[in-house]
C-alpha cells in the first residue's frame, strides 16, 4: 500500500507543477495561437494526466481530462482554431483537475464534484463549427476567464504537494555564501573556546559547533541534484547521433541518484557531452565491423556514477574499437607534440592520455560531430578547473573507458593546515595520501639525496620530495642543504595526477574546514594557489594548488608538464637533452642501464626462497597476486651473469594493471640528468645509449620489455582491476 | 563653469595623491597581513576585510619608491574595482578636498616614467599641488612592470 501511496504523492506532486505550467503555457499560447511548440507541451502535459489517473483508477477525473485532451487534439492538428472561449475552457479545465487533485490528497478519492457542466461546455466546443472570431471572443473573455482566480488560490493553499517548493538558484547560493561566513566565525569561535574556562561559555561554543555543521550540510544539500538530471538528455543525443553516423548502440547507466552540487553538474554537462559524443562519433565501431570482430552488432555506452571518498566518480565506457595507441602516437610525432625520445618513454597508459594534450586529434575526417578543434583538452581543462581529474583507459578491440573524478563540492572543503617559514597554508584533503613525521636521525637515514633531488623511500617506493619553503621561495637556500639542521621532518604525502611526491613542511596543524575564497586579478597567474580562506584566527591564508605545485616543482608526469601552459613544440625540444629521472642499475658485472623512474612502481628485495615455478616461469607471491619476474641480464644477452645474490634485488614495473618484477644484479641509483642520447637500432630491448655519471650507460626500453613479456604475464589478474589500480597512485 | 569634484587624498613618500572619492570604498588602518610568495612585488600581501579575502598592493613599491623608515604601518585605501575591492597601501591618509576642472592639467613632461604611467594629472590647489592617481593603472600589474630599486 505504502508503495501505492508513494505512486499517487509522485503523481501529485508532478500534475500539481504540471497545472502551473499549463497555466502559463495556455495564457502564452493565446497571445501565440500558432506556436506548435507550445500546443505540443499543453496536449502532453494533459495527455500525462489522463493517462495517469486512468491507470490510477481515479475515473472522474479521467473523463475529465479526456474530453480536454480530445478538445486539444483538434486545435493541434489545425482543425480547430484556439478561441479566447476556448482558452477559458481550457483553463477552468485545469482548475478542475487541480480541484480534484487536492481532493485526491485529502480523501484518496476524486471528489464527489460535478464537472458534467464542464464536461458538456468542451464537447460542445470540439463539436461546434469555427466560430467567427471576432463576434464570439469578446464575451467569452469576460464570462470564461472571471472565475479562474480566487477559487483556484485557494483550493492550492493546503496541498501538501506544495511541500516541494521551488527556489531561486541565486538565493541559494546567497545562502551557501552566509553558510560559509558563519562555518569561519564558528571556526574563529572554536579557537577562542580553547582558550576560555567559563564551562557555560564552552558548552554554547560546542552547540554553535554542531548546529553550524548540520546546518552546512543542510545548506550544501539543497544544491544537491542527481546526475540523472543532466544524463536524462543523453540517450537521446546518443540515439540522434546513432543515426547520423548509422550505428547501433543503447545507453545503460548506473548510479542515476548520485548527487552533486549544481555548480558542479552545470560545469561537468559540457565536457560531459562531449566526451558522449566522442565515443559515440570515434569510439564504437559500424555494426558490420563490430560483427565481423565477434561482437553484438549493438554497441553499449555505460554511463556509470558512485560516491567515493569524498569524491564523485563518474566513468563512461564504450564497448567500441579503443584508442589506436599507435595512431596516438603517429598524430602526437606529426603535430610535434612530442619527439620521439619523449615517445618512447611513455607507458601505453600515457601515450592513450595524449588524447588530451592540446590541440590533439587522430581523426582525419572531420565530423559535424565531434572533432571541430575543440577537443579533449578542453574537456580536460573544465574538469581540472572544478578540481577534478579525467584519465581515460584503453582496450584496443575492447573499448574505452574515461573515469572522472570530481569534488562533490566546491564551496566548503576539508582542509589540512600547514606552515612554512612561519606562512600558513591549506592543502585540500582530496589530494592528501598520508602524513609522514621522521624525527632528526631518522630523517638524516631515511632521506636520501640523490644529485640534489632529495628522496624518501615510502614502503619500497621512491617518493619524490619536495620543499613548500624552497618551491614558493620563502627563504632563501635549499632545504636539507649543509648547515640546516633538521631536527623533525614533517612529509605530506600528495596525490597530483598520476605521481604521489612528498611536501616537506615545517609543521603540520590541524584540519579545518576552509571556504575557499577566490583570488584578486593581480594573483591569478600563480599556479601554486588555489584560492584563500580565512582562518580560525581570523587571518588569511592561501590554499595550495596541489597540481600546480607538482608541476612547479616538477614531480608530475611527463603528461602533465606538456600540458602546462608552454607550447609544446616550442623551443624547448630543441634544447640539448632535456632532463630526465631515471633509476639506474647493474647487470652482470659492470653492465650500467637506467630505465626512466616513471615506469617503475617499486623496488622489492625478496628472499631467493619465495621464488616459485609456475610452468617455465619463475614468480612469485606478492601482495597477494603472482608477480612474474624476469631475469633483465638474460633477455639483454648478459654474458657475465654473475651468481644470483639474496635478497635478490627487484625492480617491479607497472604495465597496463599488471606488474613485472626485473630481477636486476643491484639497483645503484636515481639520477635526474640531461641526456644527449646516442640512438642506435634498437638491439632487442636497449633503444640507446647515454653518459650519466661519467659512465656509458645503456638505455632501457621499458616497453618493449613489458610488451615482450606481455606472452606471460598474468592476464588473469586483470579481472581484480580495482585492486591493482588502488596499488598504482 | 566648472564642476568641482572631491578627492581622498594622502601621502606616499613625497607625493601628495587623490583618488576620486567615488571610487573609494574605505579608509582603514593597518591590517595584519598574509604575505603572497610567488607574487609580483607590489603585492603586500592578503587582507581579512570583513570576511572579504583583499589583495593590498603596495604604491611606493608601485611607484618605484624605496620601502618606508621607520616601522610606521601603512594606511590601507580600498578601492571598488569590477573585480571587487583592493587595497592600496599609503604611508598617510590627508583629507577629503574639493577640486575644480578649471585647476586640472595634464603631468608634466619630465615626470620620471614610472610615475607617469600611475599619474593621470594635477590639480593645481592654492597651496600645493594634488596629483591624480590612476587607479587602474595603479592596479594593473602588467608592464611596464615595477621596476626594482
Amino acid at each position: 500500500m505504502s508503495d501505492m501511496d508513494d505512486i499517487v504523492r509522485e503523481f501529485l506532486v508532478e500534475s500539481s507543477e504540471g497545472l502551473d505550467t499549463l497555466d502559463r503555457n495556455l495564457v502564452a499560447l493565446e497571445r501565440k495561437p500558432g506556436d506548435k511548440e507550445l500546443m505540443g507541451g499543453i496536449f502532453r502535459a494533459i495527455h500525462t494526466i489522463k493517462g495517469t489517473c486512468g491507470f490510477l483508477g481515479f475515473g472522474t477525473l479521467e473523463s475529465v481530462a479526456h474530453v480536454g485532451e480530445s478538445l486539444l487534439s483538434d486545435l493541434r492538428d489545425g482543425r480547430k482554431v484556439l478561441t479566447p472561449e476556448i482558452t477559458s475552457a481550457l483553463l477552468r479545465l485545469v482548475d478542475a483537475v487541480r480541484a480534484m487533485l487536492s481532493d485526491i490528497e485529502v480523501t484518496g478519492a476524486d471528489g464527489q464534484q460535478d464537472f458534467s457542466e464542464l464536461i458538456e461546455l468542451l464537447a460542445r466546443l470540439q463539436r461546434s463549427d469555427v466560430a467567427p472570431l471576432a463576434v464570439v471572443a469578446a464575451p467569452a473573455i469576460a464570462e470564461g476567464a472571471a472565475p479562474v482566480g480566487p477559487d483556484a488560490a485557494e483550493a492550492r493553499g493546503t496541498q501538501a504537494s506544495d511541500s516541494n517548493i521551488r527556489v531561486d538558484v541565486s538565493l541559494l547560493d546567497r545562502l551557501m555564501n552566509l553558510v560559509g561566513e558563519l562555518v569561519l566565525a564558528r571556526n574563529q569561535i572554536l579557537q577562542y573556546t580553547a582558550t576560555q574556562d567559563d564551562r557555560g561559555f564552552v558548552a554554547t561554543s560546542q552547540r554553535l559547533n554542531l548546529i553550524t555543521a548540520e546546518l552546512q550540510e543542510g545548506v550544501m544539500r539543497t544544491r544537491m541534484q542527481p546526475i540523472g538530471n543532466l544524463w536524462a538528455k543523453f540517450p537521446r543525443i546518443v540515439r540522434d547521433l546513432a543515426l547520423t553516423c548509422r550505428k547501433q548502440i543503447r545507453v545503460e547507466m548506473e548510479g542515476r541518484e548520485t548527487e552533486l552540487d549544481r555548480t558542479i553538474l552545470e560545469a561537468i554537462k559540457d565536457p560531459l557531452t562531449h566526451i558522449i559524443r566522442n565515443a559515440v562519433d570515434h569510439g564504437m565501431e559500424l555494426p558490420a565491423d563490430r560483427v565481423a570482430r565477434g561482437k553484438p552488432a549493438e554497441g553499449c555506452l555505460r554511463l556509470r556514477a558512485y560516491h567515493e571518498g569524498g569524491q564523485v566518480n563518474i566513468a563512461i565506457s564504450d564497448d567500441g574499437g579503443g584508442v589506436n595507441a599507435e595512431r596516438v602516437q603517429a598524430k602526437a610525432l606529426q603535430q610535434g607534440l612530442l619527439t620521439v625520445e619523449q615517445l618512447a618513454r611513455l607507458t601505453d597508459r600515457e601515450v592513450v592520455n595524449l588524447i588530451f594534450a592540446p590541440g590533439f586529434s587522430t581523426v582525419e575526417r572531420v565530423s559535424h560531430i565531434s572533432g571541430r578543434g575543440v577537443g579533449m583538452d578542453v574537456v580536460k581543462t573544465n574538469i581540472e578547473k572544478i578540481g577534478g581529474t579525467v584519465d581515460v583507459h584503453s582496450v584496443p578491440g575492447e573499448g574505452t573507458t574515461l573515469r572522472i573524478k570530481i569534488p562533490l563540492t566546491l564551496a566548503i572543503i576539508p582542509a589540512l593546515n600547514v606552515s612554512s617559514a612561519g606562512d600558513r597554508f591549506a592543502i585540500p584533503q582530496v589530494s592528501l595520501l598520508e602524513l609522514v613525521r621522521l624525527d632528526g636521525n631518522e630523517a638524516r637515514r631515511k632521506i636520501e639525496m640523490v644529485h640534489g633531488a632529495p628522496v624518501y623511500r615510502l614502503r619500497g617506493r621512491l617518493l619524490p620530495l619536495v620543499s613548500l619553503e624552497h618551491l614558493l621561495g620563502l627563504e632563501p637556500g635549499f632545504w636539507g642543504a649543509p648547515g640546516r639542521p633538521h631536527e623533525v621532518v614533517n612529509i605530506v604525502v600528495l596525490q597530483a595526477d598520476e605521481q604521489a611526491f612528498g611536501l616537506v613542511v615545517d609543521d603540520i596543524n590541524d584540519t579545518e574546514e576552509i571556504v575557499v575564497k577566490p583570488l584578486g586579478r593581480q594573483l591569478k597567474g600563480i599556479s601554486a594557489f588555489a584560492g584563500a580562506t580565512i582562518m580560525g584566527d581570523g587571518r588569511v591564508a592561501l590554499i595550495l594548488d596541489v597540481l600546480g605545485l607538482a608541476l612547479k616543482a616538477g614531480v608530475a608526469s611527463d603528461r602533465g608538464k606538456h600540458r602546462a601552459t608552454e607550447p609544446v613544440a616550442g623551443p624547448r625540444s630543441t634544447e640539448a637533452g632535456e632532463r630526465h629521472t631515471l633509476l639506474l642499475f647493474q647487470l652482470g658485472l659492470e653492465r650500467r642501464v637506467a630505465i626512466p623512474l616513471s615506469t617503475v612502481a617499486r623496488l622489492e628485495e625478496l628472499p631467493r626462497s619465495a621464488v616459485e615455478r609456475v610452468g617455465a616461469h619463475r614468480v612469485v607471491q606478492y601482495r597477494g597476486r603472482l608477480l612474474p619476474l624476469l631475469r633483465l641480464a638474460e633477455l639483454l644477452g648478459e654474458t657475465g651473469v654473475a651468481e644470483e645474490r639474496d635478497p635478490i634485488p627487484v625492480v617491479v614495473c607497472h604495465h597496463e594493471g599488471r606488474d613485472l618484477g626485473l630481477v636486476v644484479e643491484n639497483i645503484l641509483d636515481i639520477v635526474e640528468e640531461r641526456l644527449t642520447i646516442h640512438r642506435r637500432e634498437q638491439e632487442g630491448a636497449i633503444f640507446g645509449t647515454a653518459v650519466i655519471q661519467g659512465k656509458v650507460t645503456d638505455l632501457l626500453d621499458a616497453r618493449a620489455v613489458l610488451d615482450g613479456a606481455d606472452v606471460f604475464l598474468f592476464a588473469g589478474t586483470q579481472a581484480n582491476e580495482s585492486q591493482l589500480a588502488g596499488a598504482w597512485p | 563653469m566648472s564642476s568641482v569634484r572631491q578627492f581622498c587624498t594622502f601621502h606616499v613618500g613625497p607625493l601628495f595623491l587623490g583618488i576620486e572619492v567615488c571610487l573609494v570604498q574605505e579608509v582603514i588602518r593597518a591590517q595584519a597581513m598574509t604575505r603572497v610568495p610567488l607574487a609580483a612585488r607590489a603585492v603586500r600581501g592578503l587582507i581579512n576585510l570583513r570576511g572579504q579575502i583583499v589583495t593590498a598592493i603596495d604604491l611606493r613599491e608601485r611607484l618605484g619608491m624605496p620601502q618606508a623608515e621607520g616601522d610606521r604601518a601603512p594606511m590601507n585605501v580600498v578601492v571598488c574595482t569590477e573585480d571587487g575591492p583592493v587595497s592600496l597601501l599609503v604611508d598617510d591618509i590627508g583629507d577629503v578636498l574639493e577640486a575644480e576642472d578649471a585647476d586640472y592639467e595634464d603631468p608634466p613632461e619630465t615626470l620620471d616614467p614610472v610615475s607617469r604611467e600611475l599619474i593621470r594629472g594635477v590639480y593645481k590647489l592654492p597651496e600645493r599641488l594634488l596629483l591624480v592617481l590612476d587607479t587602474a593603472a595603479a592596479l594593473g600589474l602588467e608592464p611596464p612592470a615595477v621596476l626594482p630599486r
